[in-house]
């Protein structure tokens, strides 16, 4: 095994036993403060291209598994002052593993 | 995994007024986060939303209430601690929460709230500080630093500023803590201890004006705004509230600065005073029963003063 | 022990007479703040509620003790204050908010002389236009003015059901020198008063019930606090919701609407008392409170000079009964007001006296009339 395919599979075993998240965006609650882009301790979120109906650009999901998971903290979801983001806890093998090359392990929706 | 659908239901949007949302808050304001933690408190523990109470006064604070899918009740300014006494006073059953603004709890309705704090009402306060008036215009609050700047005061405050925990500690208040608005769990937890204990419970939150406090002071950005309260805020319980005050660009103490074991309320004692046996015990007993578990001023202030140990709160993870 | 009405035959002051009426009327809060000459009131409420089962609290100031007493009010309880001029004074932003938010409640306000700090152990009837307009915005108020300890209790029991009715705040205008007096009250079998109770809504509607629509009377029913209704209720000018609608048409619509769910039922409201002379007469005394006591004598000594006046005396000095004045304008010749204070009902009466001569016998407060005061006006208006 390669170095990066032992991490990889050290983060798999490790990460399965850790919940997931599943988030979800109401984007045209978003006001675009970044404020659960800047404090998710996973760093897992950026502020996407896209405008909301009120021309703010809401968070999406940076997709770069399997080092950047969300970990369902729900940190976004409380500090969002607008109620507009929300994670939902799943398990891991509900959100596909962390198999190599599987796609976004960080939760669909 | 972003949806954009109207659809997608919020887990707090069982508490909500969601067809009021979104709100009329500014973007980053941290009104909206605080509001979040009370909510995620009242779902943490469960509690029947119908028997939840959320009474405001005027300011940008104060429209919480519009928001709360519970009964709510948006009254005049500096005046939601006597509305809150005389609804709680009736249906002591209830559980209300005052939600509003420093300026409104503090400047013109400072009387009140100290007031409330002496009687042991069974109320919980929860008090925006954002160091200014929003809503009017980013004026002058009895909460802004020494030399910051306001609308109405273009050369640097010259007035020091009340010291919010220490205040509602002396009056007599049962649960005191201080959180800023990044503190989000530590918060939801201390308003989970404010909605279970009896008796006046005051939380006292900072949190970022970007639009009329944070423009005028290098804090225009409420990212920065909450990185600055977590570099400054040292997270510690049982700090003497006294000792607990907020100068700017020096360090302040957040925690639990008191939490006394239960007493009897003020209406505890409303209602004794309508029972048959009170209003017929002679005066001696009627004496005995009115202090009941009521702890003496004097004895308040000594509990006051010899708090237990300052504790260090573990600082896991991100320590918010 | 709930001994809330008093029957029998006692010996009591104005003060303690509204607080009994307010007892039987089913008043289950008080808040107030002591002041003179209304602090008889608050400490007859604070012995004699906890007996009735009610709540009694002292509260830090008047605007403290109107706030708590609507605080009360929506958590289902009639509730009451009571106060004098300064603490009349302080209350008048949140009368405005029981107005706005219909919110049943009893305000009782003990006149002195003012301004001010004023003459505080005297007599003054200063507050009229303030129970009328003390508040800003546009609205109609309800106001009633008894002139005798017996009235002190009769009318607090009809403010209570008035403010039931129509969900707004009723203010019983009395003054120092009916608080005052002491003399015979009658409390009659608890079977005997008539009780309004505010309508409520119907549980059957929780879910969609909206508490700012009003029936066909015009007056929403009220849902209280804790029974599941998730009312939302605010001082700002609101649609059927409770929600903050901030337009011009919304503001037309709600206030339009609190006026004249009073309006409308102005005749209901609206109570005079007249003389013997009533309908033999061309010179009519408008007077209430005390006043309308030292009015009473002053006709009788314009009778015996056989000069034809009569009294009509305000029982309710709000709404204004405007109607009634006009149609007496018709016969009149002329009209003679007595009160104390600069002319405040006076300019009521000239308001709807068309082209008769209205006489003023008023005084600054301190004292009451004489008869021979009044007398001299009646006079001047029958041109002797
Ligand atoms: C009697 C009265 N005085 C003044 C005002 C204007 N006013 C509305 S909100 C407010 C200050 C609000 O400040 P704060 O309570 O700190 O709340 P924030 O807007 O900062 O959340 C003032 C002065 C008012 N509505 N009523
Ligand atoms: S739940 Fe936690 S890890 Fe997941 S996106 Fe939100 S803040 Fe980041
Ligand atoms: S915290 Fe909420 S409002 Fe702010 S950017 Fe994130 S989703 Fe949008
Ligand atoms: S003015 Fe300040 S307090 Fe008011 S909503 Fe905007 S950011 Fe919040």
């Amino acid at each position: 095994m390669s170095s990066e395919a032992k991490i990889i599979k050290l983060l798999r075993d490790h990460s399965l036993a850790l919940p997931r998240g599943r988030v979800y965006v109401i984007e045209d609650r978003c006001k675009g403060c970044g404020l659960c882009i800047e404090f998710c301790p996973k760093k897992v979120l950026h502020q996407s291209e896209r405008f909301n109906a009120k021309g703010y650009h809401p968070p999406e999901l940076i997709e770069e598994p399997p080092l950047k998971v969300c970990i369902a903290c729900k940190f976004c979801e409380m500090i969002c002052p607008d109620f507009a983001i929300f994670v939902e806890e799943v398990s891991a093998e509900e959100v596909g593993g962390m198999e190599e090359g599987a796609e976004c392990t960080n939760g669909g929706g | 995994m972003i949806a954009n659908s109207h659809d997608l239901e919020h887990p707090m949007d069982k508490y909500l007024r969601t067809d009021r949302l979104p709100h009329v808050w500014c973007p980053g304001c941290g009104i909206g986060t605080v509001l979040s933690c009370y909510l995620h408190a009242v779902d943490n523990l469960g509690l029947d939303k119908d028997k939840l109470v959320m009474v405001s006064g005027i300011g940008c604070t104060g429209r919480a209430a519009g928001y709360v899918d519970m009964d709510s009740f948006h009254t005049t300014h500096g005046r939601a601690i006597p509305f809150a006494i005389g609804l709680k006073a009736m249906k002591p059953e209830l559980n209300v929460t005052v939600f509003s603004g420093d300026g409104d709890l503090f400047a013109i309705g400072g009387n009140h709230i100290i007031h409330a704090a002496r009687r042991n009402a069974d109320i919980n306060v929860i008090c925006i500080n954002n160091y200014n008036y929003g809503m009017t215009g980013g004026q002058l609050a009895p909460t802004t630093p020494e030399t910051a700047y306001t609308t109405t005061s273009p050369y640097g405050n010259i007035e020091p500023p009340f010291n919010l925990v220490g205040l509602m500690a002396v009056s007599g208040a049962v649960y005191v803590a201080r959180w800023t608005s990044i503190h989000v769990r530590r918060l939801t937890k201390s308003i989970e201890e404010a909605l279970e204990k009896r008796g006046f419970c005051f939380i006292e939150v900072l949190a970022p004006c970007p639009t009329a406090f944070g423009r005028r002071n290098e804090m225009r950005d409420p990212v920065e705004s909450l990185k600055y309260f977590k570099e400054q805020a040292i997270v510690k319980n049982f700090v003497n509230p006294l000792e607990a005050t907020i100068e700017p660009n020096k360090k302040f103490y957040v925690g639990k600065f008191v939490d006394l074991e239960e007493e009897m309320t003020f209406e505890d004692r409303l209602w004794l005073m309508t029972s048959e046996e009170f209003l017929k015990a002679p005066s001696k007993k009627r004496k005995e029963m009115i202090l009941g578990v009521r702890r003496h001023v004097k004895e308040h202030m000594e509990v006051l003063l010899h708090t237990p140990e300052p504790t260090e709160e573990g600082g896991k993870g991100e320590g918010v | 022990m709930v001994r809330d009405v008093l029957t029998g035959t006692h010996f009591m002051n104005g003060d303690v007479a509204a607080a009994e009426g307010a007892i039987a009327a089913g008043c289950k809060f008080y808040a107030g703040y002591p002041i003179t000459p209304s602090s008889e009131l608050a400490e007859h409420m604070a012995m004699r509620l906890p007996q009735a089962g009610g709540i009694f609290v002292q509260m830090e100031d008047e605007i403290a003790s109107i706030v708590a007493m609507i605080g009360a009010s929506w958590a289902g309880a009639k509730v009451m204050t009571a106060t004098s001029g300064p603490g009349f004074s302080l209350m008048m932003e949140n009368y405005g908010l029981a107005i706005m938010t219909e919110t049943p409640c009893v305000i009782v306000n003990v006149q002195r002389g003012g301004p001010s700090t004023g003459i505080p152990t005297l007599v003054g009837q200063g507050d009229v236009m303030q129970a009328r307009w003390g508040s800003h915005g546009p609205y109609e108020a309800i106001a009633v003015s008894p002139n005798s300890p017996q009235e002190c209790f009769d009318l607090t029991i009809r403010a209570f059901n008035l403010a039931e009715r129509f969900r707004t705040p009723v203010v019983v205008l009395m003054d120092e020198s009916v608080g005052h007096m002491f003399e015979k009250v009658v409390i009659p079998d608890k079977r005997k008063i008539k009780i309004v109770n505010r309508k409520l809504a119907d549980k059957k509607m929780k879910g969609h019930y909206l508490p700012y629509l009003a029936d066909d009377d015009l007056i929403p029913p009220m849902a209280i606090a804790g029974e599941g209704f998730h009312v939302h209720i605010t001082g700002l000018t609101h649609d059927e919701r409770g929600y903050p609608d901030m337009s011009a048409e919304a503001q037309e619509r709600l206030i339009r609407r609190l006026i004249n769910k009073i309006k409308v039922y102005e005749d209901e409201i609206i109570d005079l008392e007249f003389d013997e002379y009533k309908d033999d007469a061309d010179i009519y005394v408008i007077s209430y409170g005390i006043s309308s006591r030292c009015s009473r004598r002053a006709v009788k000594l314009a009778r015996d000079e056989g000069i034809k006046a009569s009294l009509v005396r305000l029982k309710t000095v709000w709404p204004f009964p405007e109607k009634y004045i006009r149609n007496l304008a018709k016969k009149a010749k002329a009209f003679v007001v007595a009160e104390i204070n600069n002319g405040q009902i006076l300019r009521e009466v000239e308001r709807c006296a068309g082209a008769k001569p209205v006489y003023f016998s008023g005084l600054m407060g301190g004292r009451v009339h004489y008869p021979e005061e009044i007398l001299e006006k009646i006079e001047e208006a029958a041109g002797k």
